[in-house]
């Protein structure tokens, strides 16, 4: 299908991109040859969205350029994306919900200031692409009464609508059934049979196995590596994806698992979409033991975290802990189960762990604030809450000691010890930490990971999530693998390296589970 | 009886004229996404320089233009502060409000001198009421007589002008462009920017036509309802039709129906004054003035059907990750 001779589709030279401190694109080039799907791969925060983004003119580059079909384009707008022939079918559907379908493919593209003329222009043009591509879709309907997959339909009948040559569609999948993804991935098949160039963003390896011509991996910021399909495969894109680094060594003794403090019994959730993301999960954690969860970000374990915390109810399964049980019918909230002696330090510490506009000393505290330490008869008793900030700051190193500090203002790590040593430090029985490391610089990684081995130690049970196999290998005794919101496989720390991890990761383990019919 | 109907329901369309273009004011900026509770503000704005600009020119219209122009800057200020600059709509809104209160009676003192009003209007100052051809000959034929020329010939022009706006109003949300897009922006600004539209200047658009109709609302009040301007003439006409606006669920004719039957009580409420009703006695004004808005919260509640306003109403729209 490749010709040597032919322009790219679509070009990209040096994208460069910045939010404030974070490097969201690294001089990415790339090349998409007309008429082929083209895979873009790699974890959630990679940077895939914000280059999309760009493409499509929602943010405009700092440095770098944009050619298509041979020819630079000026996107500024996502007007002049579709000037250029590129549709977007967004993650999330940038559709009136109360709309028709017909009116949401019209919109910005109503073909006159009335809407007689052009309704009847667009009815006749979507029986056309209904028919070319298979898209068939009653087009009186409204839209928030479709099925998810109809509705993401509308996404990519509008983007053709506008005679998008050139169709990127972001995590398309994650939103669909098995079913209905596979019926998407013969609609893009057809499209590519007649000319359209597909961008195909997603973190799902077999995806990309399954239906692309070529496949470029993205790994922090920057493009890392392009392959093509044929020649790649699942171990090695997942590799990519993931990264070697420089291998974290923690000094610790066999663990000594004791009592089982928490078990989960068959935990399945479903998302607002009615979409099962946590599905029949069950595990064990021990007193004395690390238990690492390890998976390619998105594959449930922030479910799984949300559930076991307390956050999010379950929508099936039951959780034993402190002689509990709780279910989808006994539900616990996040303050329930504090009160029963669970900490949890959240995978996000800017949304959940910390109100940035709170000065540290404030922030130490969140979550344990009805505690009678900090409490005085009618106010809060700040002195109590002061001194033991400073206490905690002289034990966890945080930097700069000064209690009156906005959290925004401490670097990632800095802040991350904050997280921590409030819920460590209330001596907890669980303590479930997700992405303990994440944004945190080499020196307060060795601190943090020191700290969660002292706890194991003492005796209690850890959950840790984290999207690095690095981490997870050093400081696990016990890791547990999820992909698609379930537990694919256990193995013992001693057992497990970075290639069965990663086939793990990419549920390529098991040849059985397979299964993209394209 | 028949004539007691007639006169109330004459009364109802006096009264009704203001909530009905303010209702629809309200309409083209809520169905954009901008929560409007600055619309008494710019009803005020504009009977004040409606009637200031009539007194001083001699002519209503010229005092339209001027209340139209007062009420749109209002908008105009609105929209910054909630469009360009993401604030509070509710604030802003307030703040317009509070501002009109006390700056339309320091100006008129200024201006003026007579205690916050302005001159009384007469003449060409004011909208007079147009008389229907063959009125007063029909007026003797019972019952087309009674409907034809005592309760629809008789009005001033912005009267007609209001029930105009009406189907002016469905015609412009349902079958044009502009249209498909303003009520799209109120629903999912995301999908229209993404659409290659853009968000604010549809939203600034359908602030400028709010501006307009509250302008021909104001105007109304000072130079035809009455005449010349007194303090705090909107007297809660601008929260009215945000609650007819709210009761009619964001749809012209409903909300045309929301207001006739706000008006209608509002008429009801003035002939039953110091009216004895057997075995009940004197029924209080206030307790029948108040029913527009018992109506609306029952309806908010859910007890009549239910009100689902815009989507994205009230939030300001920033661009963010798809």
């Amino acid at each position: 299908m490749t010709n040597k001779t032919m322009p790219h589709a679509i070009e990209l030279r040096d994208i460069s991109k910045r939010f404030g401190a974070v490097q969201a694109n690294k001089d990415i080039c790339l090349q998409v040859p007309a008429g082929t799907i083209h895979g873009i791969i790699g974890e959630n925060g990679a940077g895939k969205s914000t280059l999309m983004s760009i493409i499509y003119g929602f943010y405009e580059a700092d440095t770098g350029h944009i050619e298509v079909d041979g020819k630079r384009v000026d996107i500024r707008s996502s007007q002049d994306a579709i000037n250029a022939g590129i549709g977007m079918v967004h993650q999330h559907f940038m559709l009136v919900e109360n709309f028709s379908v017909l009116e949401n493919v019209m919109l910005g593209a109503e073909g006159g200031a009335l809407l007689k003329g052009g309704v009847a222009a667009a009815r006749v043009e979507l029986q056309r692409l209904a028919k070319e591509y298979s898209l068939d879709i009653d087009v009186d309907a409204i839209v928030e009464e479709l099925p998810v997959g109809l509705q993401q339909r509308v996404e990519i009948l509008k983007a053709l609508y506008r005679g998008a040559r050139i169709l990127i569609l972001d995590e398309p999948t994650g939103v669909l059934t098995p079913q209905e993804a596979d019926h998407l991935f013969r609609i893009l098949k057809a499209l590519k049979d007649q000319g359209v160039t597909v961008l195909l963003i997603t973190h799902k390896l077999r995806e990309i196995m399954a239906s692309t011509d070529n496949v470029s991996v993205m790994r922090q910021g920057e493009m890392v590596a392009h392959r093509e399909t044929l020649h790649t495969s699942k171990e090695e894109l997942a590799e990519l994806m993931v990264g070697k680094k420089v291998r974290l060594t923690v000094n610790k003794d066999e663990a000594k698992p004791s009592d089982v403090l928490l078990s989960a019994h068959h935990l399945s959730q479903l998302d607002s979409q009615g979409v099962k993301r946590l599905k029949e999960v069950s595990l064990e954690l021990r007193a004395g033991e690390i238990l690492g969860i390890a998976g390619v970000s998105g594959n449930g374990q922030s479910e799984l975290l949300n559930v076991l915390s307390g956050i999010t109810p379950m929508d099936e399964g039951e959780i034993h802990f402190a002689g509990q049980v709780i279910s989808a019918k006994a539900p616990k909230n996040a303050a329930q189960m504090r009160d029963l002696k669970m900490a949890h330090v959240p995978e996000d510490r800017h949304k959940m762990g910390l109100v940035t506009g709170f000065e540290a000393y404030e922030a130490a505290i969140l979550g344990y604030h009805n505690s009678p330490v900090y409490n005085g008869k009618v106010l809060m008793n700040r002195k109590a809450m002061l001194d033991e900030c400073n206490e905690r700051m002289a034990a966890w190193d945080v930097r700069p000691p000064n209690p009156h500090l906005k959290t925004a203002n401490f670097s990632g790590g800095n802040q991350q010890k904050i997280v921590i040593a409030r819920e460590v430090e209330q001596n907890p029985d669980v303590l479930l930490i997700g992405q303990p490391t994440r944004g945190v610089d080499i020196g307060a990684i060795e601190n943090i990971h020191e700290q969660i081995v002292k706890l194991r130690d003492a005796g209690k049970a850890i959950l840790l999530v984290s999207v690095e196999l690095d981490e997870i290998m050093a400081l696990s005794d016990r890791i547990i693998v999820m992909f698609d919101g379930a537990v694919v496989g256990e193995l013992d720390a001693k057992d497990a390296d970075e290639r069965t991890l990663g086939l793990m990761m990419a549920n390529a383990h098991n040849k059985e589970q397979e299964g993209v019919s394209v | 009886m028949f004539e007691t109907l007639i006169l109330m329901l004459d009364a109802t369309m006096r009264v009704s004229t203001p909530l009905i273009l303010a209702a629809l004011a309200g309409l083209y900026s809520e169905r954009a996404g901008i929560v409007d509770i600055g619309l008494e503000g710019k009803i005020l704005g504009s009977a004040f320089a409606a009637a200031a600009g009539a007194a001083v020119f001699g002519s209503a219209w010229i005092g339209l233009c001027f209340g139209i122009l007062a009420s749109v800057s209002l908008a105009m200020i609105h929209g910054f502060a909630c469009i360009t600059h993401r604030g509070d709509h509710i604030v802003s809104g307030v703040a317009i409000n509070t501002i009109v209160a006390g700056l339309t009676v320091t100006l008129s003192m200024h201006w003026f001198g007579m205690g916050g009003q302005t001159p009384a209007l007469s003449g060409d100052a004011r909208f007079l009421d147009i008389t229907f051809p063959f009125a007063d000959a029909l007026q003797d034929v019972p019952v087309i007589g009674a409907i034809y020329s005592n309760l629809l010939s008789g009005h001033n022009i912005l009267v007609y002008l209001a029930f105009a706006m009406v189907p002016v109003t469905y015609w412009v949300i349902y079958k044009t462009r502009f249209g498909l897009r303003l009520r799209a922006v109120g629903e999912n600004p995301h999908a229209v920017d993404t659409a290659g539209i853009s968000v604010s200047f549809i939203r600034y658009r359908a602030l400028i036509i709010c501006g307009i109709l509250c302008g021909l609302a104001g105007a109304y009040l000072s130079t035809a309802h009455n005449a010349g301007f007194l303090k705090d003439m909107s007297a809660g006409k601008g929260y009215m039709a945000l609650a007819a606006l709210i009761f009619g669920k964001w749809r012209p004719v409903p909300v045309l129906l929301a207001c006739l039957l706000f008006g209608f009580l509002d008429a009801v409420a003035v002939r039953m004054q110091g009216v004895e009703i057997p075995g009940i006695g004197q029924v209080p004004v206030q307790a029948i003035e108040v029913l527009p808005y018992v109506l609306t919260v029952l309806l908010l509640a859910g007890f009549i059907g239910k009100a689902i306003g815009p989507k994205a109403i009230g939030r300001p729209y920033v661009k963010e990750r798809a």
